[in-house]
């Protein structure tokens, strides 16, 4: 060696606390494991798996009908109840508004993504990024309430109509049974129009990302080989970003299978999964039934997401 | 004199997988050592282990004669040249630098003045201010290795340093490393696959392969004497000849391995030893031919200089070579 | 995707991208214009004239103030806690290897995952089963549940990024645990969790669901617009509390867009 002032090739403990702690942590990767993942786990593990479990174990249970009472016997009883026509009706209108609410959003959401990831550059890209960002951030009642003001029958919308004198159609529209009534705020044409407005921008990252990924040479080379625009839409564009529509759909979905402040606000008297459910465990007061209500869009999701991983939807998350 | 390095017996496994098995290594103070082999061989597994940020499995290990399981990486005086150089991409040059300095509570003058020695030394002076992003990467090695030096380690790691440049700049710090080495006295320990750097900087090479050294000794020793089939193999591409062949050549021998320059075409001289065989492929390498050549079923490459004829293909021929030229390896 | 030619977009399409785009912020736009309009009693388009009374109408009401205050507050600490433990989870994800990672990633996202009233109603039945009062704290409980997500992810991606060598370097150049983890990893994963937080922040600010069921008395800003929507009382003043709810919002998010920009997206799909 040469004149180098040589310390010791190993150094001793760091005096104090956070020297030893240190050495027993290093020493210890499993103490830190345990420490780093205790709290979080613990948080969801008792707080949020606890309650879930505990409100899947109510709906085992039935509600006596002279007292009110919670009877804890184990019983199928809520979920024949569950299944009462009327009930039936609720889930089935749900889960229709949650299918067309999708295949909307999905409409609406591709050429906004398309145009993202092929087209946007440099600014224009930020701005189509920032422009699909802050509506989806943005507050949710404050969305809704903006809607009550377009489909107030004073509103923008009857205002718009009125200017380019097709009044008629909307009053036509109206008319037709189950979507029209008495104005839009009250019919499920509003409460649809809200739903797509809240919850399409969560259709739209994912087939942006799907869509990123796609070379562009590849629909270049599909028209070079004679394909039309639509050929190379069918055969090449739409493949590639089914993938991204499903992981999107998996929001839109679910978000509005469990939703129940929209229909309260824009829509019919007719309910949803969300205010049934809303509605057993506040004024009916039947904490089995509205605990079999919340299992259906866990059964739902649990289904669609299962099929969802089938499909490779989960890369495009 | 005690040994910078000490490896008794020492192993690594990683479940089923024997990254280092039993390996026994001794490396002298002031020594420029390469552990050379190809990826997953073990080598830079060992460079952990002298680093700390693997434990051994078993066996035993010491630095400079103190025992080093159980301590960890902060608590030894090795240092390490990253791979990736793994500079601090939120601090300056000058910050990255005196990061060891400033952890182990040395006051701000005196470790500034210390990293802006050490940048000289690697030749950045005054590059103290940028950012590593700001850097080539050829720069950033310096950083690397002025970020280490600055310590004053006892034992420098250094892992495929030079990987990741290109040529020129490969050579010129090979050349570098060396004369700074010989002129700190610290103990070098480098990991490399490139047999060409192994030989032209270290002053002893281990092979590696499956865990195990194949070879320890110097330079010469590994590429003119190789004890294995592996080593003959991966350091140089030696031919191996069979135990056929060498019975023909009248030497009794399980194999041998004959270096391809060492062979000449045509020409024989009686004290040489000498092979017919048929030229099967020729290809133009710059300084030399490279000539493959069937003798009797195996085949023999030749590395004949550029400015001797060469025979086409098809020509029958004759290899010459010296008894001395030939190594006898014990296993087949 | 790239394209090698420029070439410019079909005209079909980029009518159907600009128009919904601004599907998505006209009716945006409207809740700036109806905070000025002097119409009282209905959502008349367009307004009949503009003015600014309502602001100092707004400012002097104390039921407003009350409820900004509760949401400011519930959304610091909710915000607070999700971030250590949103954090924990991350460093506990990416810097190590362990038997039930993905469980724990899927753990994480359930929250956001299942519908907001599952959450709330499983809340609700398990403090009312452990005879837990509602209260202010039972709201923050809720929120942190569902915000840990948001830091999460943010986390997550940026953990990837901060290659693992320099930890080990950090260690090798004499760092113990403590001071890696002040020099070293808080400086790089820093942006990270500020924009992870404020998406936490803007989250719980915002969120109505879980919080109808896990509230007692007291309303947030949320649980107040609410109450206006279904029951008007002075349309004006709700008005103008959308647009600053409008407004508080999205300086969280442009904030947390431009901490993130240069790589890691902001994790849009944690909400």
């Amino acid at each position: 060696m040469s004149a180098l002032a040589t310390p010791a090739a190993i150094t001793p403990n760091r005096p104090g606390l956070t020297g030893r702690l240190s050495d027993f942590l290093w020493k210890h990767p499993h103490v830190l494991l345990a420490i780093l993942l205790g709290p979080p786990v613990l948080w969801l593990g008792i707080i949020y798996l606890g309650s879930l479990f505990a409100l899947l174990l109510q709906s085992f249970f039935s509600i006596d009908d002279f007292s009110g009472l919670i009877n804890y016997e184990f019983t199928l009883s809520t979920y024949k109840q569950l299944l009462s026509d009327a009930n039936f009706d609720i889930i089935v209108r749900t889960i229709t508004m949650a299918a067309v609410v999708t295949i909307f959003s999905a409409l609406i959401a591709f050429p906004i993504a398309y145009y993202a990831a092929r087209y946007a550059k440099g600014k224009w890209k930020a701005v189509f990024y920032l422009g699909i960002m802050l509506p989806l951030w943005s507050s949710y009642l404050v969305k809704i309430y903006a809607w009550k003001l377009i489909l107030a029958k004073e509103g923008i919308l009857t205002w718009a109509f009125a200017k380019l004198h097709l009044l008629w159609l909307l009053d036509a529209w109206l008319a037709l049974p189950i979507i029209g009534g008495n104005s839009l705020s009250v019919s499920y044409t509003g409460t649809f129009l809200v739903f797509v407005y809240v919850w399409m921008p969560f259709m739209i990252l994912p087939i942006q990302a799907a869509l990123e990924r796609v070379p562009g040479n590849l629909i270049e080379a599909s028209s070079d080989l004679g394909g039309t625009p639509q050929q190379t839409f069918r055969h090449v564009l739409f493949p590639l970003a089914l993938p991204g529509i499903v992981a999107g759909s998996i929001f839109t979905f679910s978000l509005t299978l469990g939703d129940y402040i929209i229909p309260q606000i824009v829509g019919s008297s007719r309910l949803f999964i969300g205010q049934a459910v809303y509605a057993q465990q506040g004024t009916a007061g039947n904490i089995p039934l509205a605990a079999a209500f919340t299992v259906v869009p866990i059964v739902i999701m649990g289904l669609y997401l299962w099929m969802a991983k089938r499909m490779g939807a989960f890369d495009a998350l | 004199m005690t040994a910078a390095v000490l490896f008794e017996n020492v192993s690594r496994h990683f479940g089923a997988v024997k990254a280092v098995d039993a390996v026994d290594l001794e490396i002298a103070a002031g020594e420029f050592f390469a552990m050379l082999g190809p990826s997953g061989s073990g080598k830079t597994t060992c460079l952990r282990l002298m680093a700390g940020f693997e434990q051994p499995t078993g066996g035993h290990i010491e630095i400079f004669g103190e025992t080093a399981e159980g301590v960890p990486p902060y608590r030894r005086s090795v240092n390490t040249v990253f791979q990736d150089y793994a500079l601090f991409p939120h601090l300056s040059i000058l910050d990255n630098v005196a990061y060891g300095l400033m952890v182990k509570g040395i006051g701000k003058d005196e470790r500034r003045k210390a990293a802006e020695d050490a940048l000289a030394m690697v030749k950045l002076p005054g590059y103290g201010q940028r950012r590593p992003g700001q850097l080539s990467g050829g720069q950033r090695q310096r950083v690397a290795l002025a970020r280490a030096l600055v310590n004053k380690p006892k034992v420098l790691l250094l892992d495929e340093p030079l990987g990741a440049l290109d040529l020129k700049l490969r050579e010129q710090m090979q050349e570098e490393l060396k004369s700074l080495q010989k002129s700190l006295g610290i103990t070098f320990v480098f990991v490399t696959h490139d047999q060409g750097e192994a030989l032209s900087m270290a002053d002893r090479i281990a092979v590696f392969n499956d865990g195990k050294i194949q070879q320890l000794g110097t330079p010469e020793d590994i590429y003119k004497r190789p004890q294995t089939r592996f080593v003959a193999d991966f350091v140089g591409s030696s031919n191996v000849l069979s135990s056929a062949t060498c019975a023909r050549l009248g030497v009794p021998a399980k194999a041998a391995s004959l270096r391809p320059e060492a062979i000449a075409i045509g020409t024989s001289w009686a004290e040489q030893l000498s092979l017919p065989g048929t030229v099967t492929a020729r290809s133009f390498l710059g300084a030399t031919n490279r000539v493959s050549v069937d003798c009797a079923g195996e085949k023999i490459i030749v590395a004949s200089p550029a400015a001797m004829p060469v025979p086409d293909i098809g020509a029958e021929v004759q290899l010459a070579f010296s008894r001395n030229d030939l190594h006898l390896m014990e296993e087949a | 995707m790239r394209s090698d030619r420029s070439a410019s977009a079909p005209l079909g399409l980029k009518i159907a991208a600009i128009g919904g785009l601004l599907f998505l912020h006209i009716p945006i736009l409207l809740i700036f214009l109806y905070a000025f309009t002097t119409e009282e009693k209905s959502y008349q388009f367009p307004p009949p004239g503009l003015t600014l009374q309502w602001f100092a109408v707004t400012w002097n009401r104390p039921d407003v103030w009350a409820a900004l205050t509760l949401s400011v507050k519930v959304a610091t600490i909710a915000t607070a806690i999700a971030l250590v433990l949103g954090t924990l989870c991350a460093a506990a994800v990416s810097q190590t290897r362990f038997f039930g990672r993905e469980t724990i990633s899927l753990l994480v996202i359930l929250p956001i995952a299942l519908p907001g009233i599952i959450t709330g109603i499983a809340l609700r039945s398990a403090f009312s089963m452990a005879d837990i009062p509602f209260s202010f704290w039972t709201i923050v409980l809720g929120h942190a549940t569902f915000c840990i997500v948001v830091v999460y992810n943010n986390a997550v991606a940026r953990f990837r990024r901060v290659s693992g060598s320099l930890i080990e370097a950090s260690m090798d150049l004499g760092a113990d645990g403590f001071q890696t983890f002040r020099h070293i990893i808080l400086p790089n994963i820093g942006t990270a969790l500020l924009a992870g937080g404020m998406l936490a922040f803007a989250l719980s600010f915002d969120e109505v669901i879980v919080t109808t069921f896990t509230g007692g008395q007291q309303s947030t800003l949320p649980i107040w617009m609410l109450e206006e929507l279904i029951r008007p009382r002075q349309r004006p003043v709700t008005n103008v509390v959308a647009m600053v709810v409008m407004l508080v919002t999205f300086l969280p998010i442009l904030a947390a867009y431009y901490l993130t920009r240069d790589g890691d997206q902001i994790a849009g799909a944690g909400k």
